[in-house]
């Protein structure tokens, strides 16, 4: 069970962009306000564009919130901090750098010897079940695999979060679900605390504890849903709960998706 | 790619299958191996065949065009009597400095103006009207200022190789995946760091495209440099032998510049092969 310790709180954070026009300004984010407890596993869904690969970006430090505070592990974010991972829908592999030196990258602007990060993303490949595939090149693995091997770059750096951007939406549905057991098995093992947004609402109920709903731009927080059920490190026997599908329809109840029309 | 070939595409373990006799893979015989090599070889000798032997059966006279025969006849001439070796060096040493030199100045000014997004947009109208000039028309103001020595010729060679460098490694500098720079960044990286480890690395294919065409600029800029002033180099054989009404000897020139483009452009292939090694053959 997830103890109460917040690792992650965002307090009426808004994010305002320059709208494309140039003058007026947009509203990505209005007065977000949500917690992440250690060792939790917390879904965002919401429609298209309406703020979470925005938040994902406020939380990791790239850009700064227009109003509200961030507070990561008790310090406010006020930019890139060590203590977040994040990977998104592409890996972002280098192409010339092979897997385990793909996985060393997030170590080399710290203090640590080569040997030191060549052992710990070695280690980091073993867990992520890739070290068979340590010299090989990003193009020489399938996607699945190269989803993988972000994953064990973005672990390597021993993130107290980890915010996932959709890391499964470029996959086939197959892969993804075996993806999906494998991701779940290694950030429950760890007790891993995540963040992650996606568009998939059956993902968001067999992967998480909690999942919070979005509205439409500009994004607020609209529903909190807890995810009563076990099974949190093995999705595939989630599917078959038939809760979940209580959870997928409340999700799309809470979206609108029914009254929409493309 | 034995390893990675033994698991599933998920890296899932597949049962290890038994070594079972493998098919005999049906051996090619060599002539279909080297199909291409051979009719690469047959078309050279049929061109040169043809090369000697069609013109005197058409009458036409060796003063418009030399046989084969005539070309390695002058070929042994000159290099008894006009030094050919001599200004085949001479060019080689000039055309390959210039494009050592303007290939880079070319990249090291391109990587700057793309670290500096200010500087970019202040001088690329002057770049994009530089890029257009025709640079080997500078080669008289050259010769004007620093007389008739190696000197003009150079810099027109270090002129023509530097814009196409330049301008390739700018252009990829500002495409490098945004979302790639963001991540360095989010892993604390200093500018420093991106650009060693992110853009340096990402404008290599962009780099090596732009040293082939250079490879082959860098010829034509030192040939307009010796066609237009000096005593020296295959250039200035060319604009000797058109005085004597010899054309072998311009013939021969210009097949010695051809060779020189080509081991320069070899020298660009072979770094770029070890270079890009990571880009799989296909999509190269
Ligand atoms: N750098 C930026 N400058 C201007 N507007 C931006 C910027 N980044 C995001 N936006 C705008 O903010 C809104 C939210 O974008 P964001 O990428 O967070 O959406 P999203 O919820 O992740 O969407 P999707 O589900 O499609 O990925 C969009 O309208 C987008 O156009
Ligand atoms: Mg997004």
């Amino acid at each position: 069970m997830p103890n109460t310790a917040s690792v992650l709180d965002l307090i009426s954070v808004t994010k305002r962009f320059v709208a494309p026009d140039g003058v007026s300004q947009l509203t990505a984010i209005e007065q977000v306000t949500m917690n992440v407890r250690a060792g939790e596993f917390v879904a965002v869904v919401g429609p298209s564009g309406c703020g979470k690969s925005t938040i994902l970006n406020l939380v990791s430090g790239l850009d700064r919130a227009s109003e509200g505070r961030i507070v990561l592990n008790g310090a406010p974010v006020t930019g890139p901090n060590p203590s977040v991972g994040f990977m998104l829908q592409k890996d972002l592999l280098l192409p010339w750098r092979t897997i385990v030196s793909n996985v060393e990258f997030g170590l080399e602007a710290r203090g640590l010897s080569a040997a030191e990060r060549r052992e710990r993303a070695l280690r980091e490949l073993k867990r992520c079940r890739l070290d068979d595939f340590a010299n090989s090149y990003p193009y020489q693995l399938s996607g699945g695999m190269r989803q993988r091997a972000a994953l064990a770059r973005t672990l390597a750096i021993e993130p107290a979060i980890v915010l996932l951007d959709e890391p499964f939406s470029a996959l086939d549905a197959q892969t993804k679900m075996i993806l999906q057991k494998s991701f779940a098995q290694t950030i429950a093992s760890e007790g891993i605390t995540t963040v992650l947004i996606t568009h998939d609402l059956l993902e968001a109920a067999t992967m998480s504890d909690r999942i919070l709903v979005m509205s439409e731009r500009p994004g607020r927080i609209i529903d909190e849903i807890i995810v009563d059920l076990p099974d949190r490190d093995n999705p595939m026997a989630r599917m078959h709960q038939p809760k979940v599908k209580q959870y997928v329809d409340r999700l799309m109840a809470t979206l609108h998706l029914e009254e929409k029309v493309a | 790619m034995s390893a990675p070939e033994a698991s599933s595409a998920l890296g899932l373990r597949l049962p290890a299958t038994e070594p079972t006799a493998q098919p005999a893979v049906p051996t090619i015989p060599w002539y279909t191996r080297h199909a291409v090599t051979l009719g690469s070889l047959a078309f050279g000798v049929a061109f040169l065949l043809t090369w000697q032997l069609l013109p005197p059966a058409l009458g036409v006279p060796s003063y418009i065009i030399p046989t084969v025969s005539d070309l390695i006849a002058e070929a042994g001439r000159m290099a008894a009597r006009e030094r050919l070796i001599y200004h085949f060096a001479s060019t080689f040493f000039i055309g390959s400095i210039g494009f050592i030199v303007g290939s880079l100045l070319g990249a090291a000014i391109g990587y700057v103006l793309g670290m500096s997004t200010l500087l970019e947009k202040i001088l690329s109208p002057y770049l994009l009207g530089l890029q257009i000039a025709p640079k080997v028309a500078f080669a008289p103001l050259f010769i004007m200022w620093l007389g008739y020595n190696a000197w003009p010729k150079l810099i027109v060679t270090i002129l023509v190789v530097f814009f196409p460098i330049l301008v390739n490694v700018l252009q990829s500098m500002k495409t490098v995946d945004r979302d790639m720079i963001n991540l360095a960044r989010a892993y604390s990286m200093s500018r420093m760091q991106i650009f060693w480890k992110i853009e340096v690395p990402a404008s290599m294919p962009a780099l090596m495209a732009g040293l082939r065409i250079g490879a082959t600029l860098a010829v034509i800029g030192v040939t307009v440099g010796e066609l237009v002033g000096g005593n020296t180099g295959l250039g200035y054989l060319i604009t000797f032998g058109e005085g004597q009404a010899n054309t072998a000897m311009v013939f021969n020139a210009i097949i010695l510049l051809t060779i020189i483009g080509i081991v320069l452009y070899g020298v660009v292939a072979f770094i770029e092969a070890r270079v890009l090694h990571y880009i799989p053959r296909a999509i190269r």
